[in-house]
């Protein structure tokens, strides 16, 4: 099948890393049998509907008549009702196949892919790669096949990436799986495609497809975070990658939650209608117990950290919170 | 016959002042009246009315989108997400589900089969009664805490959000469930016990074929509906685990629910439609319906294969493979039910008397959007395709193709036709196709757009998008306004000739079923004598009358 589609490929469709009129780039190895089966439908839906808008338009006006004019003669046509039964039929069943054949290579991983692990949660996404390294955008090597394996840890969410041509809604309290391999280096955007609530349309993230040789790399410097960076850097690191920012801001404005800004030492007014001074503790159980106690003014919408950040990362988080005055 | 064809050959009946409109007076006679054309006539008011609510929203939502961040103050992302909720809401629980079938479906079933009423005249009541006490509950959602779920309710976000409106939107839902169950067991008994003599199964009008199928599915799945409605709310107020994860339910089974109704419902939507455009392009055409018993088996074929296609809304949701083969198959078998009334539709037109009325251009309008509609299904429903478009503009704008080209295109070409039978009034000719003209283009222009930013990979329900995309939203926009004014000016005509028209004959078009041998408008009781029907497509022997602009029968 690939084969084929290969073949017709390179004469019916202008394929590659250029977006077209329709499509974003072609970037995984799946992208161009989707978009083949895509033109194979568009032409057949071109062609039916020039046909049948253009019949139309001319029997209104070729047999346009008077009031006065007498009704037209009764006409059946069994063959003809048998032929537009029969070919919609035929052309439905090949594109039913070719659907199929699609379908069926891009849900089918290879066995030697290379396992991200993703979570969903509003309104961030977090990868976390087999070495235990974390991170908020997806970095993978370019010609290798990778295969998703993600849940959501609150609504159903849906990972999209347009330039690869896959999707896969992630679900709470299950796991769904998606893969591809990237043809193209460089940066694609990642969307949330299932309605998740009031920044859904935020939940973007990208793919960063590294050359050959350059994942390691990268690998290896994201995930000693503490060795190579002052604990200042590395808490600003954290809270990037870990989604934070998608609901605290560092320049004073509220969203979601409150802002970061001037946040150490901070009193702050809760809702059951204490308060209480930000220091270290008030910090750590803020990210590990964040329903505990809620701000005044906020919702208890904060996913809790408890296991997904270690006491060093808390640290590192607390220094750089020191900073933003 | 002999007492009906003293009014058969002249276009007001003896007792010209006495029709259902003026038989008695006062809002009580209205409220609480049996009559089906009252209802009818009160169901068609105030879907036209929810028609405008949801329209607003719509053209909010568009304004929202003229810029890819924040646009209008007033409307941030909460704001944004309940607009487009009670956009979709309004439109397909309290628009299009009920407009074409409880609207033009509770005036016309009867007088086309000559009978004097529906088989249960107060269950027609009580379903209109049902319909303005779900539609209260829709308010109540707008004012209590709103709702932000989608039209949908997926779980687990319909379980969790803090909008409060979800448990009176949904059992809004639920109350509208029972208003569409009523009317479609009414139907179906009407259609059963009252046809006349003549009327075999095969003789019936394709407006009645369209309507029983659409009846069989609206008692069929909407209970189904109503059970998953029940369940959220249960879950959402006693806390007991059906769909949420948290609380040891599985979020995919309500989808599965849901689908299981809002599928066929789909079809609950354009399956009135088809029966209106049979209709429209053969009486317009003066020529006998080509192919009828496919088209009316067409329509039975989509009411019975729209049950077992739910499943192709779940390509994406974790659902097992083999499932989503299956789904997709039989999604392709619907696909050629469809084709074929397209193609009978047109051999209608071939070598035909063909008038260029406005029913006839909205007929016209609406065979090139449930084209396109329905041509855009099959990218949907090819599994690879699909994988890709899910849950992006392109679906948005296929199925905006198949509902509102569809059905909207459809109920104007139905009020246009109906118009003079059920008001007495002709409307402006003129003003009649520039509507249906900026209809068709405003419609094409907000939503082939669409299409391409779909295809290019921007996701439904975005408050803001990547700058990109930008040109096509604003296209869209401009397109939804002169969509707008192109629907207001089409209900302004319909107005207007409430008062201005001229009277209208019985029968302007030369049609040959049943509700053309009734006055225009028809009396209380629509018919002294049952008539006999005949071939409700033979039109040879009605001949165009210019004395009175109508035409009458040679028939005895």
């Amino acid at each position: 099948m690939n084969t084929l589609v290969g073949s017709m490929l390179s004469q019916l469709v202008i394929a590659g890393s250029e977006a077209s009129y329709w499509f974003p780039p072609q970037a995984s190895t799946t992208a161009a049998e989707v978009d083949w089966v895509y033109y194979f439908i568009y032409w057949i839906s071109v062609f039916f509907t020039v046909m049948i808008v253009s019949a139309g338009l001319y029997f209104m006006w070729r047999f346009r008549s008077k009031k006065t004019a007498g009704a037209a003669a009764a006409a059946h046509n069994t063959a003809l009702e048998v032929t537009w039964t029969v070919v919609p039929g035929i052309l439905c069943a090949c594109i039913f196949y070719f659907g199929l054949t699609g379908y069926m290579d891009t849900h089918t991983p290879p066995d030697d892919a290379y396992v991200v692990n993703v979570t969903g949660v509003k309104w961030a996404w977090s990868f976390t790669y087999p070495d235990g390294t974390v991170s908020d955008t997806l970095h993978v090597p370019v010609h290798r096949p990778v295969r998703l394996v993600m849940t959501s840890e609150d609504v159903i969410h849906s990972l999209f990436i347009p330039a690869f041509r896959t999707k896969q809604d992630v679900v709470p309290g299950r796991y769904t799986e998606e893969w591809f391999e990237a043809t193209e280096t460089g940066e694609f955007t990642i969307f949330c495609a299932e309605f998740c609530g009031t920044k859904h349309s935020e939940m973007l993230s990208k793919v960063v497809v590294h050359p050959e040789g350059d994942f390691t790399k990268w690998l290896s410097a994201a995930g000693n975070i503490h060795e190579r960076m002052s604990p200042v850097e590395a808490g600003e690191l954290l809270v990037k990658q870990r989604g934070c920012m998608q609901c605290h801001s560092t320049d004073g404005s509220p969203s979601t939650g409150p802002s970061w800004k001037g946040i150490w030492g901070r009193g702050e007014k809760l809702a059951d209608g204490s308060s209480v001074t930000v220091d270290e503790n008030y910090i750590r159980s803020s990210i590990f117990q964040p329903q505990a106690q809620i701000v005044a003014g906020y919702g208890p919408v904060m996913p809790t950290f408890q296991g997904k950040l270690k006491d060093r990362d808390i640290t590192a988080i607390i220094e750089y919170f020191k900073t933003l005055k | 016959m002999s007492s009906l064809d003293t009014t058969l050959g002249h276009g007001a009946p003896a007792h010209a002042e006495d029709n259902y409109l003026t038989h008695s007076h006062g809002w009580k006679s209205w409220l609480l009246t049996l009559d089906h054309k009252r209802i009818g006539v009160m169901y068609l008011c105030s879907t036209i009315a929810s028609l405008f609510l949801g329209g607003f929203f719509a053209l909010a939502l568009r304004t929202e989108l003229l810029t890819p961040g924040p646009t209008i103050a007033m409307i941030d992302h909460d704001m944004y997400n309940r607009m487009f909720t009670l956009h979709g809401a309004i439109m397909v629980f309290l628009f299009i589900i009920p407009a074409i079938p409880a609207g033009l479906g509770n005036f016309f079933v009867p007088v086309m089969l000559g009978a004097k009423d529906v088989a249960f005249p107060k269950l027609n009541l009580a379903s209109y009664h049902l319909w303005i006490f779900g539609a209260v509950f829709f308010v109540t959602a707008m004012v209590h805490g709103g709702i932000d779920t989608g039209w949908t309710f997926y779980t687990p976000y319909s379980v969790t959000t803090p909008a409060n409106g979800v448990i009176w939107a949904t059992m809004g839902v639920f109350i509208l469930g029972f208003s569409s169950i009523f009317t479609g067991l009414n139907f179906i008994v009407t259609i059963h016990k009252l046809r006349p003599e003549g009327m075999t199964w095969f003789r019936m009008p394709l407006f009645l074929w369209a309507l029983y199928s659409t009846s069989v599915i609206q008692v069929l799945a909407t209970p189904v509906l109503a059970i998953t409605v029940l369940l959220l709310t249960v879950e959402r107020t006693l806390h007991v685990g059906i769909f949420d994860p948290a609380l040891g339910g599985d979020p995919v089974l309500f989808q599965h629910f849901f689908w299981f109704y809002s599928h066929p419902a789909v079809y609950i939507m354009i399956l009135p439609g088809f029966g209106i455009i049979s209709e429209i392009v053969s009486v317009h055409s003066r020529k006998h319906i080509f192919g009828y018993r496919f088209i009316a088996f067409s329509s039975l074929a989509i009411a019975l294969l729209g049950f077992l296609v739910w499943g192709h809304h779940l390509f994406t949701s974790g659902q097992s493979q083999l499932a989503s083969v299956i789904f997709s198959a039989i999604s392709f078998a619907i696909a050629i039910p469809s084709a074929i009334k397209v193609f009978n539709w047109l051999a209608t037109m071939y070598k035909s008397s063909l008038q260029l009325t406005t029913p006839m251009w909205y007929a016209f309008g609406f065979i090139v959007l449930f084209l396109i509609g329905g041509l855009t299904g099959l990218f949907l429903a090819a599994l690879a395709v699909d994988i890709h478009l899910h849950d992006t503009y392109f679906v948005v704008a296929h199925f905006h193709y198949v509902m509102v080209g569809g059905t909207l295109l459809a109920l104007f070409g139905g009020l246009y036709h109906w118009w003079p039978k059920m008001f007495g009034r002709m409307y402006n000719e003129f003003w009649g196709k520039v509507g249906a003209v900026l209809v068709t283009l405003g419609f094409n222009v907000t939503f082939f757009p669409q299409f391409v930013m779909g295809t290019r990979g921007m996701p439904r329900r975005y408050y803001s998008y990547l700058p990109e995309f930008q040109p096509l939203h604003v296209a869209s926009t401009i397109g939804a306004y002169l969509l707008g004014f192109g629907i207001l000016l089409a209900f302004v005509n319909l107005g207007v000739a409430l008062f201005r028209g001229r009277k209208a004959p019985t029968n302007p078009w030369g049609g040959a079923t049943l509700e053309w041998q009734c006055a225009s408008p028809p009396p209380h009781d629509n018919f002294s004598v049952t008539p006999v029907a005949h071939d409700p497509y033979d039109f040879a022997h009605l001949k165009y009358d210019e004395k009175i602009d109508g035409y009458t029968s040679r028939r005895s």
